[in-house]
């Protein structure tokens, strides 16, 4: 540490002039190096971020305020969503979206984990490449796809052979209780975890390999079998980049609207059951958005965007939280 | 022999082996004549070598080793001392690393490479055994240190829960015995349960020592542990090896020939994937038989 700033000063002071000459020579000798322009370059592109995302918000505020005047926070302790009567609340729609979002991650987290973990300690490069770069197409496919493939697929084959199994096991539970349709949260979920896959695999792929090889070599050397080695060595070394990659996919299935309102159901209600039919917020707001013929209509809908950005950055923060207490020894990789 | 054996039991005064026995034994003749035949261009151990009392660890006989169709050691022979300090020397791409990496089948896990000849631990064929058996009998540290993400206590552990059948108790005893082994026990004591990157480039290296001495490895084998190192740090490790050399075999590959020197009991120079010259160190470095030897201890090439 010492050395390295010793070192700094000196090479400040090999070059002649900069410190002598200050102010605008040395601006403009700077400016025209291409150094300043770099750098107002970069500021500028950070700066358009955060001025996005503060404009969001702001048009969201701004265009929500004959909602939020009305209802204050009951619109979202309330389920009801009555356009007739002029009554909105927001409950129901929260409800959907949390709990599609959370099967998805259920279902998706340990597949594309696993999947994950295969490609980068265990299949033959080629093979690996190969594989990744199908997943790497399910991402490409477009939303409204997977809709259709869960209307005209997903609900037979859920109704014919899962929900009797299900039923016949958990059906004490009320999770699993209840008739099955078609359009249910179930169906959302199942079908955001397909969307979702390929974030977190092709993230924790990249991860997994760019662990060091030191760290698989310190494990076998001890003894340890290459699924000890990969288990408890490689996959924590990783895991940061393996919980980045479960943002980005909860973040997307948060947001995901089109293959979403094909198959939740699109009832506002609340029901234990994953195979009810619920609807998520952002389906909501796809369906209703022209059909909202009033100005309190309009900005309960857009109060229900901003109440999604909030909904994101809290379960997003929350993740964060729960993260970086059982984290604490991890390499904050990529 | 003539001479009692005292098998495993050293005084430091008889660290380097002053003066080897007279060779009276035929057997013994025999062997070394035996061992010295296949390849003239390789020098085994001669049984005659070690001292009164020291025993044979592990022997490599006729090794070959090739990356695809490379090959990248040649009829390697020879035999490593008990609970002594072997080096190997040697300049850049000379095969000592690979060598090492055979003794506990890490060569393993390079894929497309091939392994003719035979390895022995104890007389026990290491390409026989079970590998996990292996290398927790024959422990290696890496020229860079490599703590794993976990905190102190729990890298010294790390190969004691792989392996199971331990209380929490004895782990956390055998975890403070290997770093009291270790010498880092006292600079780390306090802070067992923080994260192992928090410590110093030669304390890290000194913890990887400590978890692979948790097993209670019988071979330590050592890929130029101090390379990354400073001054300091390399001294400690150095006084370290020549501690646990009273209850452990040690091998160690290393650039720095002084190193080899003031570190090891016995040195083997390898050059372009063969055992030049296998001797006591005091021989080698001071009357080396072969020539390439001598020029590269006395710093005439590499």
């Amino acid at each position: 540490m010492h050395s390295s700033e010793t070192l700094k000063v000196q090479g400040e002071a090999r070059v002649p002039g900069t410190k002598r000459n200050p102010g605008a020579r040395a601006f403009a000798l700077r400016f025209f190096s291409g150094d300043e322009i770099a750098r107002a370059l970069v500021t500028i592109s950070a700066a358009l971020i955060l001025l996005v995302t503060v404009l969001l918000v702001y048009e969201l505020w701004i265009n929500s305020h004959l909602a939020r005047e009305k209802f204050g926070w009951h619109f979202l302790t309330t389920q009801v969503w009555d356009p007739n009567a002029g009554q909105f609340g927001a409950l129901a729609f929260v409800f959907g979206t949390v709990v599609t979002s959370f099967v998805a991650l259920l279902i998706a987290v340990p597949l594309g984990v696993g999947a994950a973990i295969f490609l980068s300690e265990l299949a033959p490069p080629k093979l690996s490449n190969a594989l990744t770069f199908c997943i790497e197409l399910l991402a490409a496919v477009p939303s409204v796809i997977y809709g259709l493939l869960g209307v005209f697929v997903l609900m037979p084959l859920i109704k014919q052979y899962l929900h009797p199994v299900l039923k016949g096991t958990l059906g004490w539970t009320p999770l699993f209780s209840g008739p099955f349709y078609g359009p249910s949260m179930l169906v959302a979920g199942i079908v955001l975890a397909v969307m979702i896959l390929p974030f977190i695999v092709s993230v924790s792929r990249q991860v997994l390999l760019a662990v060091p090889n030191d760290q698989r070599e310190g494990a076998l050397a001890l003894g340890a079998t290459k699924w000890e080695s990969t288990w408890k060595v490689v996959v924590p070394f990783a895991q940061r980049g393996i919980y980045g990659s479960v943002f980005l996919a909860l973040a997307r299935s948060l947001g995901e609207t089109m293959a979403v309102t094909m198959v939740i159901g699109n009832t506002p209600q609340i029901k234990a059951s994953l195979f009810a039919p619920g609807y998520s917020i952002a389906a909501v707001i796809a369906n209703e958005f022209t059909e909202a013929t009033y100005d309190l209509y309009v900005h309960s809908l857009i109060e229900l965007g901003l109440v999604l950005f909030a909904l994101t950055i809290i379960i997003n923060g929350l993740a964060r939280l729960l993260v970086s207490s059982t984290a604490k020894f991890s390499v904050s990789s990529t | 022999m003539s001479i009692p054996m005292e098998a495993h039991e050293r005084t430091p005064e008889t660290r380097v082996p002053r003066a080897s026995p007279p060779m009276n034994d035929p057997a013994a003749r025999a062997t070394q004549i035996a061992d010295a035949t296949p390849a003239p261009n390789v020098a085994p151990a001669p049984a005659a070598l070690f001292a009164a009392g020291v025993g044979e660890k592990m022997r490599a006989t006729d090794l070959n080793f090739f990356y695809g169709k490379a090959q990248a050691l040649y009829n390697i022979s020879i035999r490593i001392p008990t609970n002594h300090v072997t080096a190997f020397i040697g300049p850049s791409g000379c095969g000592k690393s690979t060598f090492l990496r055979t003794l506990n089948r890490m060569c393993d896990t390079v894929k497309g490479t091939r392994v003719e000849g035979d390895v022995q631990l104890d007389g026990e064929d290491v390409f026989g055994l079970d590998v996990t058996s292996v290398r927790r009998r024959v422990g290696m540290v890496f020229q860079r240190s490599n703590p794993f993400p976990k905190s102190i206590f729990d890298n010294v552990a790390y190969g004691l829960r792989v392996n199971g059948g331990l209380s929490r108790a004895e782990v956390a005893e055998r975890v403070e015995r290997s770093l009291v082994r270790s010498a880092l026990w006292d600079e780390v004591k306090h802070k067992l349960h923080e994260s192992a990157y928090g410590l110093s480039g030669g304390q890290q290296q000194r913890l990887c020592i400590a978890r692979a001495l948790a097993v209670d490895p019988e071979v330590l084998l050592l890929d130029e542990p101090c390379s990354a190192l400073d001054p300091i740090s390399t001294s400690k490790i150095e006084e370290l090896l020549l501690t646990l050399a009273d209850s452990c075999t040690i091998v160690i590959v290393t650039h720095n020939m002084q190193q080899a020197a003031r570190v090891s009991d016995y040195t083997g120079f390898f050059l372009m994937g063969k055992l030049v010259e296998f001797d006591k160190t005091e021989q080698i470095f001071q009357a080396p038989s072969r020539k390439e030897t001598e020029d590269y201890v006395t710093g005439r090439f590499g």
